[in-house]
């Protein structure tokens, strides 16, 4: 946990996903799962026991023929700052076992000091974070192509979306033995950014003037989701479409229309 | 064949009667350690709780003996602190719930953690900012107390406090018992407060999170307030039901008719404390995060307005009204109504605290979860149940649980030609002797 972000030289790692470019394919989901080794069992029909670090979910406008209209959102963790970095989840962990980095505005999740409370689970409103409850089983043979910049997470504990922090690592190290100080743009991109064929998701620095991200956040058509809870997270949408927009946060009958025509597909 | 080990001057069932009921709720018990050990062998996957669902019923059911259990702290802090002498009739009794409680609740978190053998974790690496740590840490400490206040009452057990050592090692730990009372009482105040907290200060799930004094949520102190309103009720209640089962009166009506007035009067202003935070909740803070009180309590089958009506007004003005009037607590049917409403109530609220919040979407586009234990979390939590009932049945046989029993059940003298040869025998060369019972 630290002090609220504010300084150049202070990275706020986030994303940009233009939700009127995302056609749902689900080619993040894929990328990052494999990216992550993230477990999957047989029989993966009930969904509140799948992990899926970044989850599509299909909205709709609720209105019937011919002014149906549908959008996919996806969530990976919202990287929340909150305030001064008290994210909602890590401000809660009894063990430290989730924090939030100065250096970079990622929520780690640090799997062997995890002891599976799921306190922090109950404090995300976005759903974002996934209990282990059986361990990892993979395919005959599927062993060998496991990344091995990620370790695998055992039974009984919690995992969630890293941003593929150990692409950062890499690209750090990269540029340690080139002798230069900073990571750009491109030397650190998240495997869904990369696999989306719509380049619905941009990601980068968020402080970073250089980067895609800090002008596409300004967008007037921008918002992030429950922003009025104070999470303050990381990961801003775009759409052209108001209803979409007003699908992001709550809002009173005298504040937003179209609140109840939203549904969850 | 075992009355050298029951107290003196009071009569028990026989052995084989006693040894029938242990060994049918040790059946009970049997079954939920074997569910205890699936889950911990074969992981929580052996529970219906999911991802929307990760605090489900054995938190429920945590939070819920501790608050019940909370007539411990506050029956103690009347007792030696408050100077509420008539107390002294129920306080041991008042303490053995309590440790059954907190027992029961520290094995439930040991089932409840996804790696159990690092439960150590929240002790080693403990986040200050986390109200679980808060709680871990007083729970742990209290639970220790408790353990101090109920060691006397078993050094009292006829065979033991033969022993000289344990004679004056019971004798000078109730001298200072009011140190540990008040200690206790310190430890509660911020345990209880901090399982509130827990939920209060989760400000990303609208339906919980409180605003508060400085780093509590205003949940923190309802949650003290009401342990210290309902845990002396589910003491009466517990009393009530031992009274029923063993067909004696135990404690004399003074000392339930001021536990029970002092509970009325803290389960009143403990309501209109709820209800006050509800009504600034419903009108001010869930509003200013665009959701209206009546977006918790619809679209669903289970959780509607029922559920607060049922716990503000049912389970918590009723109770308080028959408790704070002479009349209602004179009257057997009424307390038994009043204590038992008061106990549902404290457990609805707590089930609400922590299943309610789960289960409402707070992403416009989410859904509400519902959920239903499998029978490996229902068998673990009626582990703790069937434990307590052993726990009592045995502190009861064998211990001077209720310091009255003998005065307000005399035995009736035999005839001096049907007497053991012991009860002829003076007080002095008795004590050599195992009594009959």
């Amino acid at each position: 946990m630290g002090k609220e972000q504010k300084g150049p030289k202070t990275k706020r790692f986030g994303m940009v996903i233009d939700l009127d470019k995302c056609t749902g394919c689900g080619s993040c989901m894929v990328a990052c799962m494999a990216e992550n080794n993230v477990p999957f069992r047989k029989d993966e029909s009930n969904k509140f026991l799948s992990l899926t670090w970044l989850r599509i979910y299909k909205l709709t406008n609720g209105k019937p023929f011919p002014d149906t209209d549908i959008c996919y959102l996806p969530r990976p963790c919202m990287h929340c700052e909150g305030h001064g970095g008290h994210s909602p989840c890590v401000s809660v962990c009894p063990a430290v076992a989730t924090d939030y980095s100065d250096e970079t505005g990622i929520v780690s999740q640090i799997y062997t000091r995890c002891f599976g409370c799921r306190y922090c689970m109950a404090s995300c409103p976005y759903h974002a974070r996934y209990f282990n409850w059986w361990d990892p089983v993979w395919p005959d043979g599927m062993e060998k192509y496991l990344s091995p910049n990620v370790s695998p997470r055992m039974r009984g504990v919690v995992e969630k979306c890293s941003f593929c922090y150990h692409r950062y690592q890499l690209a750090k190290e990269r540029i340690f033995i080139e002798g230069r100080s900073e990571v750009e743009e491109d030397e650190y991109q998240t495997s869904c950014a990369q696999a989306c064929p719509a380049r619905a998701i941009t990601f980068g620095d968020l402080n970073n003037p250089k980067h895609a991200v800090y002008k596409k956040k300004k967008s007037p058509n921008g918002f992030r989701l429950l922003e009025r809870l104070g999470t303050n997270p990381k990961i801003y949408y775009v759409s052209s479409r108001e209803w979409v927009r007003r699908a992001g946060d709550n809002y009173l009958k005298g504040e937003g229309k179209l609140k109840e025509s939203v549904q969850h597909g | 064949m075992d009355s050298a080990l029951i107290p003196k001057g009071v009569k028990r069932c026989p052995l084989w009667q006693f040894a029938l009921f242990i060994g049918a709720v040790s059946a009970v018990l049997g079954w939920g350690v074997y569910a205890m050990l699936l889950c911990w062998f074969k992981g929580l996957n052996q529970t219906n709780m999911n991802d929307y669902y990760g605090f489900a019923l054995w938190i429920w059911a945590d939070l819920a003996v501790i608050a019940i259990g909370g007539g411990a702290f506050f029956t103690g802090l009347l007792k030696y602190i408050f100077g509420k002498d008539d107390l002294k009739n129920i306080i041991n009794y008042a303490v053995l719930i309590g440790f059954i409680c907190y027992s029961s609740a520290l094995l439930i978190l040991a089932i409840d953690i996804g790696q159990p053998l690092r439960g150590w974790f929240i002790f080693w690496h403990a986040n200050v900012h986390s109200m679980l740590t808060e709680v871990a840490f007083c729970l742990t400490c209290y639970f220790g107390v408790l353990t101090i206040e109920y060691i006397p009452l078993i050094l009292e057990n006829r065979q033991i406090d033969r022993v000289p050592f344990f004679h004056h090692l019971s004798h000078n730990m109730h001298e200072i018992m009011a140190v540990f009372a008040a200690t206790g009482a310190f430890l509660s105040f911020f345990h209880q407060g901090s399982l509130g907290g827990v939920a209060g200060v989760l400000f990303g799930r609208p339906f919980a999170f409180r605003e508060g004094l400085l780093v509590w949520p205003w949940t923190f102190f309802l949650f003290t307030w009401s342990a210290a309103a309902c845990g002396p009720c589910f003491t009466i209640l517990v009393t009530k039901i031992t009274e029923a089962v063993t067909r004696k009166k135990l404690v004399k009506d003074n000392a339930i008719e001021l536990l029970a007035k002092i509970s009325g009067w803290m389960i009143l202003t403990y309501i209109i404390a709820k209800t006050i935070d509800t009504w600034y909740w419903a009108k001010v803070l869930a509003p200013s995060k665009g959701l209206t009180m009546m977006d918790f309590y619809s679209n669903n089958p289970l959780y509607g307005i029922w559920i607060l009506i049922t716990e503000i007004v049912i389970c918590g003005f009723v109770p308080a009204f028959i408790l704070i009037t002479k009349k209602g607590r004179k009257n057997s049917l009424a307390l038994w109504i009043a204590v038992t409403l008061a106990v549902v109530g404290v457990c609805l609220n707590r089930w609400v605290m922590v299943l309610q919040v789960l289960a409402i979407p707070v992403m416009t586009f989410d859904i509400w979860a519902m959920y239903f234990p499998s029978w490996q979390e229902i068998a673990t939590t009626i582990l703790p149940v069937a434990y307590g009932i052993i726990l009592i049945a045995l502190s009861y046989r064998y211990l001077p649980v209720f310091p009255n029993e003998a005065e307000l059940n005399p035995l009736e003298p035999l005839p001096v030609e049907d007497q053991e040869p012991s009860e002829l025998l003076g007080d002095q060369e008795r004590e050599l002797i195992p009594a009959e019972a």
